[in-house]
């Protein structure tokens, strides 16, 4: 007999403020241990908090591009738990009435799509940080990263394999960059997935679950979940049972652990925090928000294949990030005929691919659009050849300076001057005598061999229409 | 409702609040005071009243999002039991 597979995904979305959810000081990333804790963030007495606006507009974006219900009047409590890295034994979050409700996100997984709700996002402060081992027997606390606005996003549990719990984190990874809400930037810890994973009998009710924390790449993630659903398989096969537990996944021997049982109620006491009044959003500020939401990654995508007549893979590849967009859309517009196709061409190939082999992301690239454009305008106008171009491209990527200054140092220049080329045509036909006669004599397949040797006469440069041209018609004489 | 010795071993436990052997009665019977007091609230019709968040009836003011901090680690931990290279120390956390 099957077992159906249920997940539900946590993410917790590091926003893009200057500040702490509830304090002004700063939550820049690497600083000094505790140099970015004020008084709020260590839990002095009689500190009040106060809310930082960015947060609120910024959760709202998300809100709307998950088409969820906004929480016109949202309450923030306390969530009481005692751990050395939360001086004030509660976290503040959200409960009852979270800023974000009821939305969806769409995934598509090997073709099929599939729409997976999202329960809620929900405001709430990150912890410190406990450090082991730096001074002996005893741990550190460092608080710079308490009072960090999170964002946490908790899934319906729609998802019924690893794939498509993976295609909904990356999605939404995608979705909060293109928002500009968070970095995404899971090594530092941004964007932190967490996913409970639990088997069934098909039409029983839900079996019990663990929860995979602390993985930092999507492709752990996958392999993660489905250890973990394979163990739960075994055990339950077996006679056994599951227990609710936290486990952490070991990339190096790809097992996952048990990291804490929860066998002691966790009774978070949730109480409305007393320090703060209810947050009301008004229709205007959601009607403003809403006017300055960027253009969204699946309208973009079906607005490339449509528009500009783009594979549905070149469409993807090119909204992969927004930056990627945006760059390729302002090379477009640089170029002089607008040319989308030769565009999207280098983009998706020569471009991408460069960034790749240098695991760089597009803002880290050496070339920026001006240049991209100008290498392209150079195609068009056929100073250069899209063969050609590659060694213009490679340079400009080793920081050689512009395609011009590079075609014009390195005499790269197309030779469309056709006595030139005639003269190229004339020696190579000279030198191969034998081969003449053999096309003469019908075997028509020796005109690609001339075309190499003219090519490679004259450096790759010769403009290869006019070569085919003047080739066929000295031929035929 | 009344709490016997178990409940309030288990409630000391998860609320990390000790509580001294001879206390175990008195503070079973001052819980068992507050669970009844819950249970008469609890007897209330509250049908179509909306929960109250705040007893002021007023909205959260937000805070423009700049930086108004400045570090004041060293002040702040001169009064902790303990710290050292700028890290507040606790006993050792064993997860």
């Amino acid at each position: 007999m099957s077992w159906e597979v249920v997940i539900g995904l946590e993410i917790h979305a590091q926003l893009t403020t200057n500040t702490k959810i509830f304090s002004g000081a700063s939550i820049a990333y690497g600083a000094q241990p505790n140099t970015q804790a004020c008084p709020i963030d260590v839990g002095m007495p009689g500190m009040l908090p106060v809310l930082n606006e960015a947060v609120i507009g910024k959760s709202v974006m998300l809100g709307l591009a998950l088409d969820a219900e906004i929480g016109r009047k949202s309450v923030f409590d306390r969530k009481n738990y005692f751990y050395p890295d939360l001086p004030k034994g509660y976290q503040t979050s959200q409960f009852n009435y979270p800023i974000v409700g009821k939305g969806k996100l769409e995934i598509e997984v090997d073709g099929v799509k599939k729409t997976i709700g999202v329960t809620r996002a929900h405001l709430e402060e990150d912890a410190g940080k406990s450090i082991h081992g730096a001074v002996a027997g005893q741990t550190g606390i460092d608080l710079n990263r308490a009072g960090t606005p999170l964002l946490e996003i908790v899934s319906d549990p729609d998802l019924s394999s690893a794939k498509e719990a993976v295609a909904y984190a990356r999605k939404m990874h995608e979705l909060v960059q293109y928002l500009g809400i968070c970095d995404g930037n899971m090594q530092e810890g941004s964007f932190r997935v967490d996913s409970n994973v639990s088997v069934r009998r098909p039409g029983e009710p839900l079996g019990t679950r663990a929860e995979l924390k602390n993985i930092n790449s999507f492709r752990f993630i996958e392999k993660a979940i489905e250890f973990e659903i394979e163990r739960q398989i075994e055990l339950l096969e077996s006679g056994g049972k599951v227990v609710q537990e936290t486990r952490l996944y070991d990339s190096e021997n790809d097992v996952t652990r048990s990291m804490r049982t929860k066998e002691e109620a966790n009774d978070y006491r949730y109480f409305p925090c007393p320090d703060l009044l209810p947050v009301v959003i008004t229709e205007e500020t959601i009607e403003q928000i809403n006017a300055s939401m960027p253009e969204l990654p699946d309208a973009k995508r079906a607005r490339y294949v449509a528009d500009f007549g783009l594979s549905d893979y070149d469409a993807g590849v090119l909204t992969g990030s927004r930056d990627m967009a945006e760059f390729f859309e302002s090379v477009v517009e640089k170029t002089a005929a607008k040319d989308i196709k030769l565009c999207a061409n280098w983009m998706t190939s020569g471009f991408s691919g460069a960034l790749n082999k240098g695991g760089l992301t597009v803002k880290q690239s050496p070339i920026d659009a001006d240049k991209m454009a100008g290498m392209l305008n150079r195609i068009i106008d056929n100073t250069i050849s899209g063969k050609i171009a590659k060694q213009v491209f490679d340079a400009m990527w080793n920081g050689e300076g512009s395609a011009d200054e590079i075609i014009e140092s390195k005499g790269l220049k197309q030779i469309t001057d056709s006595g030139a080329i005639e003269a190229l045509v004339d020696e190579v036909l000279a030198n191969n005598p034998s081969q003449v006669e053999a096309y003469k004599g019908g075997q028509e397949k020796m005109l690609g061999y001339f075309v190499g040797q003219i090519m490679k006469a004259s450096g790759g440069q010769a403009n290869p229409g006019q070569v085919n041209q003047i080739l066929k018609a000295k031929l035929s004489d | 409702m009344s709490l016997g010795k178990t409940e309030v071993e288990y409630i000391s436990r998860l609320s990390a609040i000790a509580v001294e052997e001879n206390e175990v009665d008195q503070v079973a019977a001052k819980l068992s005071n507050i669970l009844d007091l819950f249970s008469q609230m609890e007897a209330a019709d509250t049908d179509g009243v909306e929960p109250m968040a705040h007893p002021l009836d007023q909205v959260q003011r937000l805070r423009a999002d700049v930086v108004t901090e400045q570090d004041q680690h060293e002040k702040l931990q001169e009064i902790a039991p303990s710290a050292e290279a700028g890290l507040y120390l606790v006993p050792q956390v064993i997860e």
